[in-house]
């Protein structure tokens, strides 16, 4: 597909929303919340073109790798792969049913241009530090990208792999973490405050880009700040809003896991396209 | 007839070292104890083709999952308590769910690492591994077996694991015995009973065979160093020949050896069987040998559950 400019990407932003919650609407079950809230990061680097990949070609060699660790977000990757070209969008009417390839939580091997399959959270990181030391020494340019929940900043492992990818000084990877602030039982400051999210990355050796995740030019701007930048990894600190677009939805933990009913799904599309 | 003593890890650190020089896709990981593993030798003559990723074990299985999606054939190695144990999660939905070609190794496995205790003692590993699925088990019984075996799981796609011990250990295989994942090696034929047998216990049942023979008992002994995939063609074949079986495994008697081949068995032949191994308790400090005869895991030990399970005929 052709490079989106700013209108089009913002445009097309409102539709992976409509998807969103359409998808999950019809399956009856999912995670609108942070799939909301993802939507201008995922489609900022992913339609933009600064994400090197190839839509007839879900396996080109020479594309960028993109680890989703929050794996529960599912429904905005499938939107935006699915507009892309990568899988028809009717396909996306089969979420989360039986024999599908739009699993609950995603699964690589059955999924075209995903690059691995997550759901247990706390892991992705580390399999992004891997793919990008393993590029690094085998001489490519390939860049990888991780994006992280902020409740999910609870795991311990991420903090292993927030040292490993210092200490390696992983340059060619940029974790994103999606700060909507809320995680499933209530929000991440009474559930457990993960405080400074910014300082805390900074202090373990980070290059740290705190910006707006629901400003494409602040997104797209810092994907690229990030590209740029040498001798250390990066992270983009993106506040968001759960649920960002359907006011009901909005910053209330209920909807991290919920599906809306016929009349919920009506006043979101109709405020989505509003 | 005297065997020369070697600790399996030696294997694995030889067989790392001449990967290193013939396959250029290999990348080794440890977490902090690469003297211990032998991964230093590898490190110290190929440091390109080494990370140690630190303490942390679930990271670094996470990063050998990375490393093979790049291509590349990482080996993630530690001690196997905390390889099996800790990265539970991390070998289930990203190394298996994913059927990556991720080898892992867990060294100083079973009792026998001694001293250190129960907390550095792993008895639950091959359980731990066995029910994930797209992953392969493997038990060497001898340094050469494990280096053989460590070669082996290089050459094959997708998840494999391979444990083996801290101590030396008599080297029973030679060069010219065959190494084939998923194919069991008959060392000893008998009618009367079969033991099937592997990593360190091996050596011990064919030290069992011995004793029985002076009283005119004649059994089998089977290497049986892959666990899963099974070998159950041979499973079949010698319980028919023999009718009684015994296990032997440096393991919990449940989920390891013994339960993968009551489940066969069960399925498929069914007839007396006895298991040695550790009877669903944790070990303590202690030399090697004082514990494999407190924990019952010396050819003394399969002696006596041969001669219960022939007892057990119809």
């Amino acid at each position: 597909m052709d490079h989106m400019d700013l209108a089009g990407l913002q445009q097309m932003c409102k539709i992976v929303r409509e998807d969103i919650v359409t998808m999950v609407h019809k399956a009856g079950s999912g995670h609108p919340g942070g799939s909301l809230s993802a939507v201008e990061l995922v489609v900022g680097l992913y339609m933009s073109g600064i994400m090197k990949v190839d839509p007839k070609n879900p396996d080109w060699e020479g594309r960028d790798r993109f680890i989703l660790s929050k794996g529960h977000v599912g429904p905005v990757f499938y939107s935006t792969l699915a507009r892309m070209g990568f899988f028809p969008v009717e396909t996306l009417g089969t979420l989360r049913q039986l024999g599908s390839i739009l699993q609950g939580h995603p699964h690589a091997s059955i999924l075209p241009g995903f690059d691995c399959s997550s759901g247990s959270l706390g892991q992705g990181l580390s399999i992004a530090d891997g793919l990008a030391m393993a590029f690094k020494k085998t001489g490519r340019s390939n860049r990888v990208y991780c994006m992280l929940g902020d409740g999910e900043l609870q795991e311990g492992q991420v903090w292993e792999a927030v040292m490993t990818a210092a200490h390696n000084k992983v340059d060619n990877l940029c974790a994103i973490v999606d700060r909507n602030m809320v995680q499933l039982d209530g929000t991440v400051e009474e559930i457990k405050d993960i405080g400074d999210v910014a300082a805390k990355w900074h202090d373990f050796g980070w290059n740290v880009i705190e910006l707006d995740g629901h400003d494409l030019e602040q997104v797209m701007d810092a994907y690229r700040m990030a590209a740029r930048y040498k001798g250390k990894p990066t992270v983009l600190v993106a506040h968001t809003i759960k649920g960002k677009g359907v006011s009901f939805m909005e910053n209330d933990c209920s909807w991290h896991g919920l599906a809306p009913n016929d009349e919920q799904l009506a006043k979101a599309l109709a405020e989505i396209r509003a | 007839m005297a065997y020369d003593m070697v600790p399996m890890r030696d294997g694995y650190g030889k067989a790392l070292l001449k990967l290193a020089e013939t396959n250029d896709k290999v990348m080794v990981l440890d977490a902090d104890v690469a003297k211990s593993t032998r991964t230093n030798w590898i490190r110290d003559k190929y440091p390109e083709k080494f990370l140690d990723i630190g303490i942390s074990e679930q990271d670094m299985v996470g990063t050998a999952a990375g490393f093979a999606l790049a291509g590349m054939i990482p080996f993630a190695t530690t001690y196997c308590v905390f390889l099996a144990g800790r990265a539970w999660d991390q070998i289930r939905t990203t190394v298996c769910y994913n059927k990556l070609n991720v080898k892992l190794a867990g060294a100083h496995a079973g009792i026998s690492v001694g001293p250190d205790g129960a907390t550095h003692q792993s008895l639950e590993d091959v359980a731990l591994m066995r029910v994930l699925p797209n992953m392969r088990v493997v038990v060497p019984c001898d340094a050469l077996e494990t280096e053989k075996a460590t070669l082996a799981v290089a050459a094959v796609e997708g998840p494999c694991f391979i444990r083996f011990g801290r101590e030396a250990v008599p080297t029973i295989t030679d060069e010219n015995t065959p190494f084939t994942l998923g194919v069991a090696n008959v060392l000893r034929e008998g009618d009367d009973a079969v033991v099937f047998a592997n990593g360190a216990m091996v050596y011990e049942a064919l030290e069992a065979a011995k004793t029985l023979s002076a009283e005119g008992v004649e059994i089998s002994v089977v290497n049986m160093h892959t666990v899963k995939p099974l070998d159950g063609d041979c499973v079949s074949k010698m319980v028919a020949k023999t009718g009684a079986v015994v296990t032997a495994e440096e393991h919990q008697v449940t989920g390891g050896l013994g339960g993968a081949v009551a489940e066969y068995m069960a399925l498929h032949c069914p007839a007396p069987l006895e298991m040695v191994a550790v009877q669903d308790s944790f070990g303590e400090s202690g030399k090697p040998a004082e514990l494999m005869e407190k924990y019952g895991l010396t050819a003394g030990h399969i002696v006596a559950a041969v001669r219960k399970a022939i007892s057990r005929k119809k």
